[in-house]
């Protein structure tokens, strides 16, 4: 097993635990319970799903709103479950904790690495850090979201967007065209439509022969 | 709002266990090519999602410059905990700076 992944790994997890602490400051200042906020990052676990549902809670939403859009923001997670599947090939309940651990960064630091071994080990350890970071980190906000007072002064919205630039920046060099694609649909679709669908644009422009590999 | 909770975590967890459930034959190398696809392109769109919206707005503010210097730093190939420490120290001092 080879050391870079473990650093990669655990390095993932405690950035993921920076902005876990944001979610848990968001979710209690939306008027989430500290139970309810725990729940979303235990049985949830999908970042984007679980900022996209306190996001429509916190602007009155109704529930079914809510759930949609968490709904649609996970669809990724399909994916990235087909190309996990046959790397790391689970069965029985290792097959439903492996789908459960499914999201951008275990994915992400999974393809990164060279052999199937460092693939699977770098699911699984991701994974496992960032369930363990999020989970504390999201308790640690929840309780001091008030504390915290707001969490722009801390900047914890600018660490979440740099982790998402951290997960693409290594994909770049092949994709370049189709993530710019991706990005400009993205921001095009922000003001024009509802919540979770900006993202879903996005999924469809990788299905289109455009910006194609190399 | 417990039950809310319950029932969004159970739709989300169906897209996960989907992908695990789609036999390997139906995918072959095209699939695999579009789920990388997918992959670049969802990071793109949450990049810029995380980065310039509030809610259904698009705003230009300090998690821009968050974005600028994480940028610097991955082409300097700074490890990645150093890049998300960045991107919060970064947008916490222009808001501190009143920019």
């Amino acid at each position: 097993m080879s050391r870079q992944v473990i650093s990669t790994s655990l390095s993932v997890g405690l950035a993921t635990g920076l902005y876990g602490v944001s979610f848990g400051a968001i979710g209690s200042a939306a008027g989430l319970s500290v139970p309810a906020v725990m729940l979303l990052s235990l049985l949830m676990f999908s970042g984007a799903s679980q900022f996209a549902f306190v996001g429509i809670v916190a602007a009155g939403g109704a529930p079914i709103t809510a759930i949609s859009s968490a709904w649609l923001m996970g669809v990724r997670n399909s994916f990235y479950g087909l190309r996990l599947n046959t790397v790391i090939g689970p069965r029985g309940l290792w097959r439903m904790l492996a789908a459960h651990l499914t999201i951008d960064e275990s994915n992400a630091v999974s393809a990164a690495q060279e052999g199937l071994r460092d693939q699977k080990l770098g699911f699984w350890l991701t994974g496992g850090a960032v369930f363990v970071f999020w989970n504390t980190a999201t308790l640690l906000g929840a309780l001091a979201g008030n504390l915290f007072g707001s969490v722009e002064a801390w900047g914890l919205d600018g660490a979440a967007a740099a982790a998402f630039l951290g997960l693409l920046w290594p994909r770049l060099k092949n994709n370049l065209a189709l993530a710019g694609i991706g990005a400009l649909v993205a921001l095009v679709a922000i003001p024009l439509t509802p919540a979770g669908v900006p993202v879903l644009l996005a999924a469809v422009v990788a299905l289109l022969p455009i910006g194609g590999k190399k | 709002m417990i039950s809310t909770v319950i029932f969004a975590s159970l739709a989300v967890y169906s897209w996960k266990i989907l992908g695990f459930l789609i036999p390997d034959r139906l995918i072959g190398e095209r699939g695999r090519l579009i789920a990388e696809r997918m992959t670049v392109s969802l990071l793109a769109a949450l990049v810029m999602l995380q980065g310039f919206s509030t809610q259904s707005d698009l705003v230009l503010d300090a998690r821009a410059a968050s974005l600028v210097v994480a940028g610097a730093l991955l082409a300097l190939r700074v490890p990645y905990i150093f890049v998300v420490l960045a991107g919060a120290l970064v947008a916490a001092g222009v808001r501190l700076l009143g920019l």
